[in-house]
């Protein structure tokens, strides 16, 4: 009984510090963004976000987070998938190197891209033969973002794959079947949830990079200032109520892909 | 059932995928052809209609609300005297480090940095033609600012001058001279000071200047940084402050702080310039002199000391004589720095003066 009781205290110690620490850390700062941000009524929030700066902002974190997206998940299906079903030299290194990403300074990640694609990078008389435009241009702040995410989906994938282990697969194969129709009816239905969940994560961290993007991105406006860039420009220029309103839709973005995020989960341990 | 129709939906989503790709690939492809056209454009524009131009401002960190103004009133004025439509895209970040990304390839058709020595960095890089300072009036420098005190309201720490913001217990807010164009005219406008005070006594004047650092609470990256730092984040009793910049934080928050002018402040003259290099390359040589050129005209010099420059014509300058203090006692750069080489020199180089008092 007394052992009982005090396991129970215990209890609702930790889940009482627990919840106080999500509140302060993170639900006060996130109530304080939303409801900053309507501070000034709703025309100032509307002006602030149909503002044509914050469009183009909005315009180029899309497109920044579709194209991540789509190079970030072939790129993360492939590598899973070689590095978990052959065997060969050097896999631990490779397996150790797609998670730098994740271990760098993302200010780092921008810099290196300067150092080799900036005016005296070391790929510049190649680039500006050509007529193209890098860094400080729409393509570097894409590279800077697929940097930075590079390592979520294949991260959720490899375990999974290592998990199932070949044996379906080989018996596909002695049978006959292509890698496409092995890959297709054999292993994209076992990690689909996986690879779901990897997207998700990944296009999150997308939408709010910002160290990275920074160094590369050379703050102009409308061209080259993604929505986090733009939220950094408006608290500069003393329009911190409009700063708020396009923090706002970070945060509703966030929100409704942690909805996603938990919806997945919820369809993952309904198939166990 | 369930499993193939998801499956279908991947197949899509991986078509839908690989054509966007393509498209982006398609687009960049299209960019570069844009490019080679608008090099052959210059020469047939002298006699037709003129197509629209777009120039790139890379500027230092105060002048967010100036440049706003002034490329309204320029792209009016470029439209009736040549007919021509211009856009200007504008950045702005601590002048050292915007310089910076000039130099690694943020094309900027002209440059409106903080001081001299950044656009001098870009004639090092090779963007820049000697001899730009020329090239404008006045030294290229179409308005000037100096260095006064921010304080908040009723002064609580009684800050009259720089003696006094080196007392123990005054937390100083000033950017990081190694990157802002701003910190080094706060640096320098104390040394001023610091000098007069111990009739030119070198020595002293480090002293006097490491006990000021020493009272920094926040080194920003450039001068907008410090002043969010001071006035939105309420760090400090002092900010050391371009003077527009004090008085635009007034301007904001009329209710919070008051300006402290001290007994000796620096001319701070920050400079423009065509970048070559780019201007050539896109054939903005043209407009980009006609930028630059209107920052001296009477509109713009009044829209100037409308946002607290101090204009560069001496009789606009007067008739703003209530705004600004015409008395002040100012050093200057030439006269008492020996100019810029010989104050980077000095002063802000690795291991130089700066770094000796900051390390310690």
């Amino acid at each position: 009984m007394v052992q009982d009781k005090g396991n129970k205290i215990a209890k609702y110690i930790l889940i009482g510090l627990g919840a106080l620490f999500i509140i302060v850390m993170l639900v006060i700062p996130l109530v304080t963004v939303l409801s900053y941000s309507l501070r000034e009524g709703w025309k100032v929030f509307y002006d602030a976000i149909s503002d044509p700066y914050a469009i183009d902002a909005l315009k180029l974190t899309l497109l920044a987070t579709v194209v991540t997206l789509i190079v970030n998940t072939f790129f993360g299906i492939f590598a899973s998938w070689g590095l978990t079903k052959f065997k060969f030299k050097g896999k631990q290194i490779i397996t150790t190197l797609i998670d730098i990403p994740f271990s760098i300074s993302p200010v780092i990640a921008g810099l290196v891209f300067i150092l080799v694609f900036g005016r005296i990078g070391w790929a510049s008389p190649f680039l500006s033969a050509h007529h193209l435009k890098i860094v400080f241009a729409v393509p570097g702040i894409i590279l800077a973002t697929i940097f930075v995410t590079f390592p979520f989906v294949s991260r959720e994938l490899i375990p999974l794959m290592q998990s199932q282990g070949n044996e379906e697969e080989e018996a596909a194969a002695l049978m006959g079947a292509s890698w496409l129709r092995i890959y297709r009816k054999i292993t994209l239905p076992h990690i689909k949830w996986g690879l779901l969940y990897g997207v998700i994560l990944c296009t999150a961290r997308a939408m709010g990079e910002f160290g990275a993007v920074s160094v590369v991105s050379g703050h102009l406006r409308g061209k080259t200032n993604t929505l986090p860039l733009h939220v950094e420009i408006l608290f500069n220029e003393f329009h911190l109520t409009a700063a708020f309103a396009v923090s706002s839709i970070l945060v509703v973005m966030a929100i409704i892909i942690l909805v996603l995020r938990n919806i997945v989960e919820v369809r993952v341990k309904k198939e166990e | 059932m369930k499993k193939v129709s998801i499956s279908a939906k991947l197949k899509k989503v991986l078509i839908v995928g690989l054509s966007a790709v393509l498209m982006v690939g398609a687009f960049a492809g299209c960019g570069s052809n844009d490019k080679k056209t608008a090099d052959k454009e210059p020469s047939e524009t002298k006699n037709k209609v003129l197509e629209p131009v777009e120039i790139t401002n890379v500027s230092y960190d105060p002048t967010r609300e100036l440049y706003e103004n002034y490329n309204k009133i320029f792209t009016e004025y470029w439209k009736n005297e040549t007919g021509q439509d211009v856009t200007i895209t504008q950045s702005h970040g601590g002048s050292g480090k915007q310089a910076r990304s000039v130099l690694e390839g943020n094309e900027a058709d002209v440059v409106t940095l903080a001081l001299e020595q950044d656009v001098n960095e870009l004639v090092t890089g090779g963007l820049i033609k000697d001899g730009w300072i020329k090239e404008f009036p006045k030294d290229s420098a179409p308005y000037t600012s100096t260095i006064v005190f921010l304080v908040r309201k009723d002064n609580p720490k009684g800050i009259k001058d720089w003696d006094d913001i080196v007392k123990d217990g005054v937390e100083i807010i000033t950017p990081d001279p190694k990157t802002s164009g701003g910190a080094r005219w706060n640096f320098l406008a104390a040394w001023g000071f610091a000098l007069d005070k111990f009739s030119g006594d070198e020595a002293k004047a480090q002293d006097f200047l490491k006990s000021l650092y020493g009272n920094v609470t926040v080194l920003d990256s450039g001068a907008r940084g410090s002043t969010t730092t001071f006035v939105e984040n309420g760090q400090g009793d002092v900010l050391l402050a371009w003077e527009n910049e004090a008085f635009l934080s007034i301007k904001e928050h009329p209710e919070d702080f008051e300006i402290v002018t001290p007994s000796i402040s620096i001319l701070a003259q920050p400079s423009v310039a065509i970048v070559d290099e780019v201007a050539d390359e896109r054939g903005t040589q043209e407009v980009a002199k006609g930028y630059l050129d209107y920052l001296y005209s009477d509109d713009a010099q009044r829209l100037e000391a409308d946002n607290y420059y101090r204009p560069s014509n001496e009789d606009i300058l007067k008739e703003y004589g209530d705004t600004f203090d015409l008395d002040l006692r100012l050093v200057n750069i030439e006269d008492d720095f020996g100019g810029w080489a010989k104050a980077t020199d000095k002063f802000f180089a690795d291991g130089a003066i700066f770094d000796q008092i900051y390390k310690q």
